[in-house]
């Protein structure tokens, strides 16, 4: 049983502020569920919730995929979007391109990516202007 | 030290028919309906009664003692929850209520007012040296404690280590019934006067506490034929019993305001578990820090809408509105006494409230992993219409449910007729097309 995987994806819809966070929290009841230590979810939980509102603010539409193995758990998001051109620049503290709608509703703190590199084990992203970004991440479980 | 897995409620199968009113309000899925009857996932049951409210054929039983079985004791004191005040018409004022349950069996029945005032500044101490993760959540609801235990095990740190002003005021009248009349103070019974079965829960496993102040609770809407007719009396009589409940004390205590000395714009009062489920999973997501403190209240309009009430909660309320505008103004606590009492630790609890996370699919990471991957496929092929039928209250509960052996994918009832239909189609099908107006292979008659 090296091989056993869990697999489960969730469409993300861009500005659909009204379902968003929805596939964070499903993503945390299921790992909830599977019985995972409440610390590691708690990590993964707020990567997945940082991960789907950057989509859900700036992309068109995005897969947020839930990958689950004895050794890790891994949520890769591939967004189609504007893209990100100076990878560098977005993983500064503070750093944001948010607009002033997306501060009112208290994001735009520049601490989303940050946030996400603090709470895995392993991040990386990839991105084309004008095209979309990937984001794989990963919390190992021992 | 209670039962890890005590409830105050249960299931009257003989009344029960399975109808699914309380399988469709559940806040934590934790009904089942098998074999027409309703049963309790106990590791899942927060003890919030809303299947209570919604069974039309009292098949959901609260374990509060019963109003005859109270005059066993040495002596007893009545703690009133201040939803008991909101319960009577015709301008029945505190002082009467309490003078009533004296009247009627009670050696003495407790004010709230003052362990209101006093546990009002533990928590604005407590704030003040707090650095802890925010923003604090209160613990005075026990549906609300249970949920964080059971589903957000990470946020138990963060429930207030204060005692809730019930407790104060059992603890404070056992004392000066103890001074009173000798007796030790383990031979004087508190009985809280409650307005929901979950209070049960924090007398009899108290989350933060070796052992509750209060000894057992008797339903309002128990007490209320007896009560009733005592407090008409005590009307009658002409000597109006003295008032020793405050506005002040007894504002917060009605859920109409928070606790004066919060910082309002800092603190979130919420109201019913679904608005509950929400902020909590707002602060599990770490989005609420700036907050110092919120208020979680399991049912909608507070403790005057429990379980065990009677009065229609709107008008519950309105009575506790004109009550805090008609009773005197004046706090009876004094400030410095409470932060000395504070400092000894008296409004404390004492031990860590602790997580109860409910079995989870596997116990070892593998078989958790196959039962998920076997539940969603389950999902899957399931209607999504989470209609109930089957007895589990959504159609991803249902897969849960057969992957734990517990339902068979035989019992979706929406799954079956389409089989069904296929099947007939199937039978029917090459004579069926052929005959006019048959579409079902059923002959039309002419």
């Amino acid at each position: 049983m090296r091989d056993a995987e869990f697999v489960r994806a969730y469409e993300i819809v861009g500005a659909d502020f009204t379902n968003a966070g929805r596939a964070s929290t499903s993503i945390k009841e299921t790992l909830k569920d599977m019985g995972l230590a409440s610390a590691l979810i708690r990590r993964v939980a707020i990567a997945a919730y940082e991960a789907e509102m950057n989509t859900v603010m700036y992309a068109r539409r995005a897969t947020m995929t839930l990958h689950v193995t004895p050794a890790e758990v891994t949520i890769d998001v591939r967004d189609e979007g504007p893209g990100i051109p100076d990878i560098q620049l977005a993983m500064q503290e503070g750093y944001s391109t948010a607009t002033a709608a997306m501060r009112e509703l208290g994001f735009g703190a520049g601490m989303g990516l940050p946030n996400i590199k603090r709470n895995t084990d392993e991040m990386a992203i990839t991105s084309e202007v004008q095209r979309g970004t990937t984001l794989v991440m990963k919390v190992h479980l021992n | 030290m209670g039962d890890a897995h005590y409830h105050s409620i249960r299931f009257d199968a003989s009344a029960c028919h399975g109808c699914m009113a309380c399988l469709r309000v559940c806040p934590t899925q934790a009904i089942r309906v098998r074999r027409g009857h309703a049963v309790m996932i106990e590791d899942r049951c927060i003890d919030c009664g809303e299947c209570i409210k919604v069974c039309t054929r009292n098949a959901v039983v609260p374990l509060t003692a019963s109003p005859s079985g109270l005059g066993a004791f040495d002596y007893t004191v009545a703690v009133p929850s201040p939803a008991l005040y909101t319960q009577f018409d015709g301008g029945v004022t505190p002082g009467t209520i309490l003078q009533a349950l004296r009247n009627s069996g009670f050696d003495d029945a407790a004010t709230l007012s003052w362990s209101c005032g006093a546990v009002t500044h533990a928590i604005e101490f407590f704030l003040a040296d707090y650095r802890g993760p925010g923003p604090l959540i209160s613990s005075f609801c026990p549906s609300v404690v249970r949920l964080i235990q059971i589903k957000y095990p990470e946020l138990v740190d963060q429930l207030l280590p204060i005692l809730s002003p019930r407790e104060v005021a059992a603890r404070e009248a056992k004392r000066r019934a103890s001074a009173e009349t000798g007796l030790p103070s383990d031979r004087i019974h508190a009985v809280y006067v409650t307005p929901c079965p979950a209070k049960m829960v924090s007398i009899v496993d108290h989350p933060g506490m070796e052992a509750s102040y209060i000894d057992s609770a008797v339903g309002i809407s128990d007490l209320f034929p007896l009560l009733a007719p005592v407090i008409r009396e005590v009307q009658a009589s002409g000597v109006r019993p003295p008032e020793t409940e405050t506005a002040d004390g007894l504002g917060w205590a009605f859920s109409i305001n928070l606790p004066s000395t919060l910082p309002a714009e800092d603190s979130l009062s919420v109201w019913g578990l679904p608005n509950v489920l929400r902020i909590l999973d707002d602060i599990d997501k770490g989005k609420l820090q700036r907050y110092v403190f919120v208020e979680c209240h399991a049912c909608f309009e507070g403790c005057v809408s429990g379980a065990l009430t009677v009065e229609n909660p709107y008008v519950a309320r309105a009575r506790a509105l004109r009550l805090q505008q008609s009773l005197p103004k004046r706090s009876l606590v004094d400030a410095a006494e409470m932060h000395a009492r504070h400092e000894r630790g008296e409004f404390r609890t004492t031990r860590p409230f602790a997580v109860r996370p409910p079995s989870p699919l596997g116990h070892d990471i593998v078989t958790a992993i196959a039962r998920m991957q076997e539940r969603d496929s389950i999902a899957a092929g399931l209607p999504g219409i989470d209609c109930g039928a089957c007895g589990s209250p959504t159609c991803a509960t249902f897969a849960e449910d057969v992957v734990l052996g517990d339902a068979t994918d035989a019992q979706c009832v929406v799954l079956r007729q389409a089989q069904l239909e296929e099947r007939l189609l199937q039978l029917a099908g090459p004579v069926g097309v052929s005959r006019p107006g048959g579409a079902g292979g059923t002959e039309a008659r002419p």
